[in-house]
């Protein structure tokens, strides 16, 4: 197993901490993983992205040029990535602020109303992870257990009393993907 | 954790006794991580944000004089600061440590990775003929690993050693094993181990001097003499490089830090394809693998270096294959980082005979 992961979008929007949260949850399920972010004065309004790679070998490039999945968030990376994902891979999109919408029919592409449901939710820090929830249901990468676990070690121990409502919002982002 | 954050966890395990740093990208992590961890509290190691990189550099120059383990970090920009400093450290035979996590430049540049510092790192740097002990990492394992190589290393010949990092070693995270605690060294110890060092006289019959300056050229001579002694016998002894599928290789790339492993990626889609590329990647990049490519140029029909520069390391693959097979260069600069395919399109372009896709 290997797969080779983009999160594309708006600095701010959680991007790279969905990823931070995807990889150690696969070192909790002990696979091999890398976190590559495009760093650099990103912040909330510029773009950001990061590579996130889970395979059960040892992995050489941290850098790809195509990927298995994609999780894309504003229409900038859509245009940057759409192209970007190999035949057969999977394109996970938010459709709110798209103008264009992805036209590639071979590959398989899931849309996912993120920002409407976070909306519904009441708090748009869960946005992330309801998209988290979204990705694990489209790829089975990691188990749920291994996602909290990544999500403990991740977020500092002040803010464990918010767990809770991120698995929740997990749960919802995954009844958003139709089987 | 991130390989910045691998570098100051494994500074505290080494047992450290002085960190002095001053902060630039793409390399913050390592001082916020060690003011995060408070090391002073617990190892009794000094974390100083000093007011700019020259003082950082001479307050390590001033640590390493009394024989304890000191280190500092930054990037490029903040590398070209120091080399005054570091020069008077290698000239007056003290270990120290130095982290460069390269960004693109020259000038203030970018903040994005770079491996531009190869000369400026193995051919001196600062004024005088002096190496540093050059460590090139390509993992966050390695990143953390070779704090404490350098370390010892550098105390073995008290010379200065250099982890030469880029920004995407500094800056991405994977898994880490990190050392196991090593209490730092008693003064007791110090003063058995390093009886050069300024530690007091303690009933000795003389004062211990540590200066890079003489003024008789005869014994500055001698010192030179003496310094040239000491990299003869690092070429010698600590030559260390990782080899990758070179048994059966019709081509050979030779890179360091993450490029190699980009090169990998590269070369792992070439044999799926029945092209037979092998890797070497120096690791120690001075002492440099000189042997080890030519052994290697002997069996193979031609050769690529990739890099992320104008084509520096190259230098040194070519005097290694001593014109044996034609030696190219491919490399993206300013910050911009080849992918997987790209190194394919140069291996395609510089040896037309082979086809990957």
């Amino acid at each position: 197993m290997k797969e080779e992961i983009i999160i594309a979008g708006f600095g701010g929007q959680g991007v790279l901490s969905m990823g931070k949260i995807l990889a150690y949850a696969g070192l909790m399920d002990d696979l091999e993983v890398t976190w590559m972010p495009a760093y650099g004065p990103e912040q909330r309004g510029g773009t950001a992205n990061v590579t996130v790679i889970l395979s059960d070998r040892s992995i050489s490039s941290p850098i790809v040029d195509m990927y298995d999945t994609a999780v894309i968030l504003n229409q900038q990376s859509l245009d940057k990535f759409e192209s970007k994902v190999k035949p057969g891979g999977t394109l996970i999109y938010d459709p709110y602020g798209i103008r264009h919408k992805p036209t590639r029919t071979d590959i398989r592409v899931i849309e996912v109303p993120a920002t409407e449901a976070t909306i519904e939710m009441g708090n748009a820090k869960t946005y992330n992870m309801l998209l988290l929830g979204a990705l694990l249901q489209a790829r089975p990468l990691v188990p749920d257990d291994a996602v909290i676990r990544g999500l403990k070690k991740t977020l500092p121990e002040r803010h464990h009393h918010l767990i809770p409502l991120n698995e929740q919002a997990i749960a919802k982002g995954k009844s958003l993907v139709k089987q | 954790m991130k390989g910045n954050e691998a570098i100051a966890h494994a500074a505290i395990r080494y047992g450290v006794d002085g960190y002095f740093g001053y902060p630039i990208t793409p390399q913050s992590e390592v001082l916020e991580t060690l003011e995060a961890e408070m090391p002073w509290e617990t190892t009794g190691m000094v974390v100083l944000q000093a007011e700019s990189e020259v003082a950082a550099i001479n307050m390590v120059y001033g640590g390493a004089s009394t024989g304890k383990a000191v280190m500092t970090s930054s990037s490029s920009p903040g590398v070209s600061l120091k080399q005054e400093g570091i020069s008077y450290i290698a000239a007056s035979e003290l270990p120290a440590l130095i982290v460069n996590v390269m960004r693109g430049g020259p000038g203030l540049g970018t903040i994005q990775p770079s491996q531009a510092d190869y000369f400026q790192a193995t051919k001196g740097g600062g004024h005088g003929d002096y190496h540093l002990i050059v460590l090139s990492p390509a993992t966050v394992q390695e990143m953390a690993d070779f704090v404490g190589l350098g370390l010892d290393l550098a105390f073995k010949y008290r010379t200065p050693a250099m982890i030469l990092a880029d920004g995407v070693v500094g800056q991405m995270m994977e898994k880490v094993v990190l050392p196991p605690f090593r209490p730092r060294r008693t003064d007791e110890e110090i003063a058995l181990q390093c009886p050069w060092a300024l530690t007091g006289k303690h009933g000795r019959d003389h004062h211990n001097v540590i200066t890079s300056l003489e003024m008789d050229s005869v014994k500055m001579e001698h010192n030179n003499i003496r310094f040239q002694q000491t990299y003869k016998t690092i070429e010698e002894n600590e030559v260390r490089y990782e080899e990758k599928f070179t048994e059966d290789a019709d081509y050979l790339i030779v890179a360091f830090g993450s490029v190699a492993r980009i090169c990998l990626k590269a070369i792992e889609e070439a044999r799926e394809k029945g092209i037979k590329i092998g890797l070497l990647r120096p690791i120690t990049l001075w002492p440099f693998p000189f042997k080890e490519i030519a052994r290697l140029s002997h069996r193979v029909k031609g050769i690529l270096t990739v890099e992320l520069n104008a084509g520096q390391m190259i230098e040194d693959v070519r005097l290694a294959d001593e014109g044996h097979v034609p030696v190219y260069h491919f490399g993206r600069m300013g910050g911009m980082i080849p992918n997987p395919s790209e190194v394919i399109d140069a291996l395609q372009s510089h040896f037309p005979e082979i086809t990957i896709k």
